[in-house]
């Protein structure tokens, strides 16, 4: 349990609850109520059903055997593109919406970046028959429109958040201000490994499947349960954080994070938050944050909504303080070509986001033996028209 | 005695006024308290402008946004108010937000405030166990008062906790929201204010949040000792300017 969360809601000397007193009643009662809740049997039984039944779980362990031919070594894909509605977040959004459920609140409310979150919360809503309420920044709302009409479909209110920079980091204000104004019947579905304790361990407590399944997976396919590396996208770090969580105190798993570098890590449009980051206090957790010498949280820049975050989760910050996770960047462009070299080698559009990781191959090498899971986030139809405009197809 | 408690002290309902410092201008910080203290306030609540204010409704959004623009920061602050026990003698506190403090340094920090003569804090986003784990021993040395607020949703067992461990006064936010949202005092808030006065806590309460004009006001300090103007007094300045101080204060009381 190095590497994970300790009882007081720390990794190292990264988490903790930096909430104002008005949350403190909604986030002590899930504090106290998370571990039980996800104990009892029946909210296993049910979770787990729907992760089978409603998901498509579990998802493939696909061995990408072009792209290993490419790249020399041994790469293994976790389709969480496959999952229903295509990336790794409704793992979560399906915990979370049983534990409100549990917690009797009847209103939910959730912030969305690439809108992904946001649609696979708004899915469970509708699953679940409850009010949902999604805060979207005005310029994702714009690049991610096709997220934005699958959420008004499924029955939510996409709410425009004009703060800041109109990104992810203000639909989360937008979001938690919203919590403090309902205090009594809404859950806060966050969408990623971030925000004030129980919520990272809890968001990678549901996330935790894949590494799960990729042990199950990789037993049967190469008789071993640990790979030599796995690979994930950092935004807040959830998809990542379920990668890795079953790994993290295995050592001789190569833990990689991959943030997004924007236009370059110097260029001061950038969300590379190990590379530009201090530590300090971002939506109620101590963290590596983005931000000017007197505290001023600064806004990220990545062509891909879902890393367009100037934070990482807590376990994330420890990993790379550590020296546990090896912790690199990639531009936009590198991304994109990533992304595009996927889809010629093996029939698979990724999620921006996803594009990222896929990015590493590019410059860094691995041994021709050496098992490599990269975890496929998600899938790129929302982010068809950035593909569009940015190839001119 | 501490210049809080000793204005606590006072046989009289207190009037404190929230505003955020460098707002309208960067260089408005000092002329405003002056005007608040001339015109007869007793406490002040000066705002450190954060680009993430999570509690704070539209109004101090904008008011922080304009002022960071305006080039504000923690050292600008500490710069404009030195020497500033020459001329103001009501309590200052600073409230803002954590992040900005630990950047300063909380040591660097409290060691400015009782250089400057600043009394208190208040941080809402630094709570109860984090400031008594961490830092509290920082603060103490330095004697500077933090206040700790409590909300409708507070259960007793933690008002009690939060009003042991709270300095000066307890910060006594109104109603469920973020600054600036709630327009009047229902049947809602009266229980709310009955409620906390019948528990007769050590510490003397201030309401906060919602308090527009002079019924709020009147409704907020019938139990309470005092109460704190913050999104109205700021709108003001926004519409009138500083010239609007005076005015705005006789409507108060
Ligand atoms: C496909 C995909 N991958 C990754 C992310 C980044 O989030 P996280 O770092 O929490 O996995 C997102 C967020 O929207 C996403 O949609």
């Amino acid at each position: 349990m190095k590497y994970n969360v300790n009882e007081k809601g720390y990794y190292g000397d990264f988490g903790g609850a930096y909430i104002p007193e008005m949350l403190y009643p909604n986030v002590e009662e899930l504090r106290q109520n998370y571990l039980k809740v996800m104990a009892e049997a029946s909210f296993q039984e049910e979770f787990q059903e729907l992760l089978k039944e409603y998901v498509g779980r579990p998802t493939p362990l696909y061995f990408a055997k072009r792209l290993s031919a490419k790249y020399n070594t041994k790469i293994y894909l976790k389709r969480e593109d496959l999952c229903h509605t295509g990336a790794h977040k409704v793992n979560n959004t399906i915990g979370q919406i049983l534990m409100a459920k549990r917690l009797d609140k009847n209103r939910i409310i959730a912030e969305t970046g690439a809108g992904q979150h946001g649609v696979a919360t708004a899915t469970v809503c509708a699953l679940m028959g409850l009010e949902c309420i999604v805060y979207m920044g005005e310029i994702d709302i714009k690049r991610q429109a096709p997220n934005v009409a699958r959420m008004k479909m499924l029955g939510a209110t996409v709410v425009p958040a004009t703060s800041g920079s109109k990104t992810l980091k203000d639909a989360t204000n937008e979001a938690i201000r919203d919590w403090i104004n309902n205090p009594t019947n809404t859950h806060y579905i966050i969408g990623s490994v971030v925000g004030p304790h129980p919520y990272p361990d809890m968001v990678a407590r549901f996330q935790s499947v894949i590494s799960q399944e990729i042990k199950n997976q990789l037993q049967k396919k190469e008789n071993r349960e640990a790979p030599d590396y796995v690979i994930a996208c950092v935004g807040g770090g959830s998809n990542a954080a379920g990668a890795y969580y079953h790994y993290l105190d295995t050592p001789e798993v190569g833990i990689i994070a991959v943030e997004a570098a924007g236009k370059g890590v110097q260029t001061g449009e950038s969300a590379a938050t190990s590379a530009l980051g201090k530590t300090g206090i971002i939506h109620g957790s101590k963290t590596l944050l983005m931000q000017t010498p007197d505290g001023q949280i600064t806004e990220p820049y990545s062509i891909s909504a879902g890393l367009d975050y100037p934070g990482v989760g807590p376990m994330h910050a420890h990993l790379y303080a550590s020296g546990r996770g090896e912790f690199i960047s990639v531009t936009d462009e590198d991304a994109m070509q990533a992304g595009l070299e996927l889809c010629k080698l093996e029939g698979i559009i990724p999620a921006i986001e996803t594009s990222h990781a896929l990015a590493i191959f590019k410059t860094r090498t691995f041994k021709p033996d050496a098992i490599v899971v990269v975890n496929l986030s998600g899938r790129g139809d929302k982010d068809l028209n950035t593909y569009i405009d940015y190839f001119k197809l | 005695m501490t210049r809080i408690d000793k204005k606590l002290q006072e046989k009289k309902t207190l009037l404190s006024i929230y505003f955020t410092a460098g707002y309208p201008k960067l260089e408005d910080t000092v002329p405003i308290l002056e005007m608040l203290e001339s015109n007869g306030v007793d406490m002040v609540e000066i705002g450190l402008p954060f680009s993430d204010p999570l509690a704070d409704g539209s109004t101090i959004q904008a008011s922080s946004t304009q002022a960071l623009k305006n080039g504000m920061s923690t050292q600008k602050l500490f710069e404009q108010l030195e020497g500033i026990r020459e001329k103001i003698s009501m309590p200052l506190i600073l409230m803002g937000y954590f992040n900005p403090v630990l950047q300063y340094g909380v040591e660097n920090f409290c060691k400015k405030c009782e250089e400057i003569g600043i009394d208190g804090v208040i941080l809402p986003d630094l709570p109860l166990a984090e400031y008594q784990e961490h830092y509290q021993t920082i603060f103490e040395k330095y004697g500077l008062a933090n206040i700790f607020l409590i909300t409708p949703q507070t259960s007793e067992a933690r008002i009690k906790e939060l009003d042991a461990a709270s300095k000066g006064f307890i910060y006594m936010v109104s109603s469920a929201s973020v600054t600036g949202s709630k327009q009047g005092f229902g049947v809602e808030q009266t229980s709310y204010f009955n409620r906390i006065a019948a528990l007769k806590l050590k510490k003397p309460q201030l309401v906060g949040f919602g308090i527009t004009n002079k019924e709020t006001f009147q409704t907020a300090t019938k139990h309470a000792k005092g109460a704190i103007i913050g999104s109205a007094f700021i709108k003001m300045l926004t519409e009138t300017g500083v010239s609007g101080i005076s005015s705005f204060v006789k409507g108060i009381r």
